[in-house]
């Protein structure tokens, strides 16, 4: 028997290696046990848990207003959408109509985190296959929206800015401006951006057929987001279970048949110009009126159970209320994107070479903190 | 199909099937004998084609521990909930679906970690999230930790 950790070599001649918890690529601390013969991947182990906070069993016992804080710190690169996840959950609850103004400043910002989210990927994934410009030019452009972020919120990760019934402040005199100033920086990018990556040699070579999933294992492992979608499934939540009036809008879900690591790659840079077309057909027509519905101080549900899920950058996020009528949830339960994503990421890397691991996890594009909660 | 449709089509399927009321979704309650024969079929019916199991969990009502699937077609797009109370709360036990959706692995073993939910023929029944020697199931309505101050 050996310790959690160690390293060691099999008695079939394996060598089994520890990947973290503390290794650059997971970008946080995920620990992988992987089992080599040679380079050769035969199996990977994942060991969730290091940073565990337990958020379900906190939030039984805050109060319907405050749970949603909470869930920033999950994927804290979509805090917006998991905050807007859970107040569309209680407002379910609630049967609360959600003013147009606050449903199009919730997109709007919904959009943006997206953005900043894969940009942030798409830096690190060149990171990670050893092209470090990249990651420069993708925090210009984010710091940029970071700081609309910490004009209208006054937080850059951590939003906080929906609560149930609609948004906390209006958004700054500014808002429109600055967002319309940072798509036109970024668009005038998109063409930087595939001639530093996108058509790289290198960058080819090392993910074109390269960690694999098929439809059916995406969806047998219920992988979602632009994981599952560059594998060829249908599953955007904005179009099949349209929330906060993504109905109204016009933009294209980007399902890619490949199912490897460059389709994935592919995938979320198609994505990220479907966000800038959905925050340009918004930006000029943001509704005038009230930012929040009417609730009542102490919400309480009745009793019953509310679903709702949303669309994050990572893939479907469900929140899952469970109310016996009290002040506070009974039961929360978290359906997080990566958890579900993680445990394909077995099938994709048996049979590829070490190196590969690195590239796969990249483009799967894990947050571990969503991962252990 | 609607959820109407699909509760006509359940119900020619299954004449004696249980549903439960309170939410947005068709919630149907099976008995823990006959679940896995039920599930498979929902899973593998031409009519109804749940392939993608987007959610699983356990809540604890002190008399039971109940277990809720969530159930989503990628080709209809409908959906349903499959409950199965399991009434023993002192040790909980239900058969595994890892082998119909090798995604619930993690989540069985999550449920595992969190409730003490035994899942028989589980090919890796650990804990995930928590420390192997962690005494107790944290999300249990009785768990009681020693480090925990009122405030």
């Amino acid at each position: 028997m050996s310790l959690l950790g160690e390293n060691f070599m099999t008695e079939e001649g394996e060598f089994v290696i520890n990947m973290g918890p503390q290794h650059p690529s997971t970008h946080g601390v995920l620990h992988l046990k992987v089992w080599l013969d040679g380079e050769t991947i035969k199996k990977v182990q994942p060991h969730l848990g290091y940073i565990h906070r337990s958020i379900e069993k906190m939030s039984e016992r805050l109060s319907y207003r405050n749970f949603i804080y909470a869930t920033s710190r999950m994927d804290y690169l979509s805090a917006h959408i998991n905050n807007q996840a859970c107040a569309l959950a209680v407002e379910k609850g609630l049967q609360v109509e959600v003013p147009a103004r606050a449903q199009a400043i919730r997109v709007l910002l919904a959009e943006l985190t997206r953005l900043q989210s894969h940009q942030l990927w798409w830096g690190c994934t060149g990171l990670d296959l050893g092209a470090v410009t990249p990651f420069f030019y993708a925090f210009r452009e984010r710091e940029a929206i970071m700081e609309i972020f910490e004009e209208t919120c006054g937080a850059r990760l951590t939003q906080n800015f929906c609560v149930p019934g609609g948004v906390m402040y209006d958004v700054n005199p500014n808002f429109q401006k600055r967002v319309k100033d940072v798509m036109q920086q970024i668009k005038s990018k998109y063409r930087e951006y595939e001639e530093i990556l996108t058509g790289n040699v290198i960058f080819e070579n090392r993910t074109k057929g390269v960690g694999y999933l098929s439809k059916e294992d995406a969806i047998s492992f219920g992988v979602t987001g632009p994981t599952a979608r560059a594998s060829g499934i249908s599953c955007d939540i904005r179009k099949w279970f349209p929330y906060d009036g993504y109905e109204k809008l016009d933009f294209e879900e980007v399902v890619m048949e490949g199912g490897d690591c460059y389709t994935r790659y592919m995938a979320r840079i198609e994505e990220m110009k479907q966000s800038v077309h959905i925050i340009e057909q918004m930006i000029d027509n943001l509704p005038e009126g009230d930012i929040q519905g009417k609730t009542k101080n102490v919400i309480k549900l009745p009793k019953g159970e509310f679903y709702q899920k949303v669309e994050t950058a990572r893939g479907e996020l469900g929140v899952y209320i469970v109310s016996d009528g009290a002040a506070s949830p009974y039961r929360i339960k978290y359906r997080s994107p990566n958890f579900s994503n993680l445990s394909a990421l077995e099938t994709m890397s048996v049979g590829t070479k070490i190196g590969d691991l690195v590239a796969i996890m990249a483009t799967i594009d894990l947050v571990i903190p969503d991962i252990d909660r | 199909m609607s959820n109407e449709e699909l509760k006509l089509s359940l119900t020619a399927h299954y004449p004696e099937m249980v549903f439960e009321e309170g939410s947005e979704y068709i919630n149907i309650v099976v008995g823990p004998s006959n679940f896995r024969n039920c599930i498979e079929q929902l899973r593998n019916e031409a009519a109804w084609k749940f392939d993608h199991l987007f959610c699983l969990t356990c809540v604890d009502w002190k008399t039971n521990f109940t277990m809720v699937y969530h159930l989503l077609s990628c080709t209809f797009k409908h959906q349903l909930v499959v409950k199965v109370k399991l009434t023993d709360v002192n040790n909980p036990e239900i058969e595994t679906i890892c082998d119909l959706w090798k995604g619930a692995n993690f989540h069985e073993r999550e449920v595992y970690d969190m409730f003490g939910v035994k899942f028989t023929n589980h090919p890796d029944l650990r804990r995930i999230l928590l420390d192997e020697d962690w005494s107790g199931y944290p999300l249990r309505k009785n768990y009681v930790d020693v480090n925990m101050i009122e405030i």
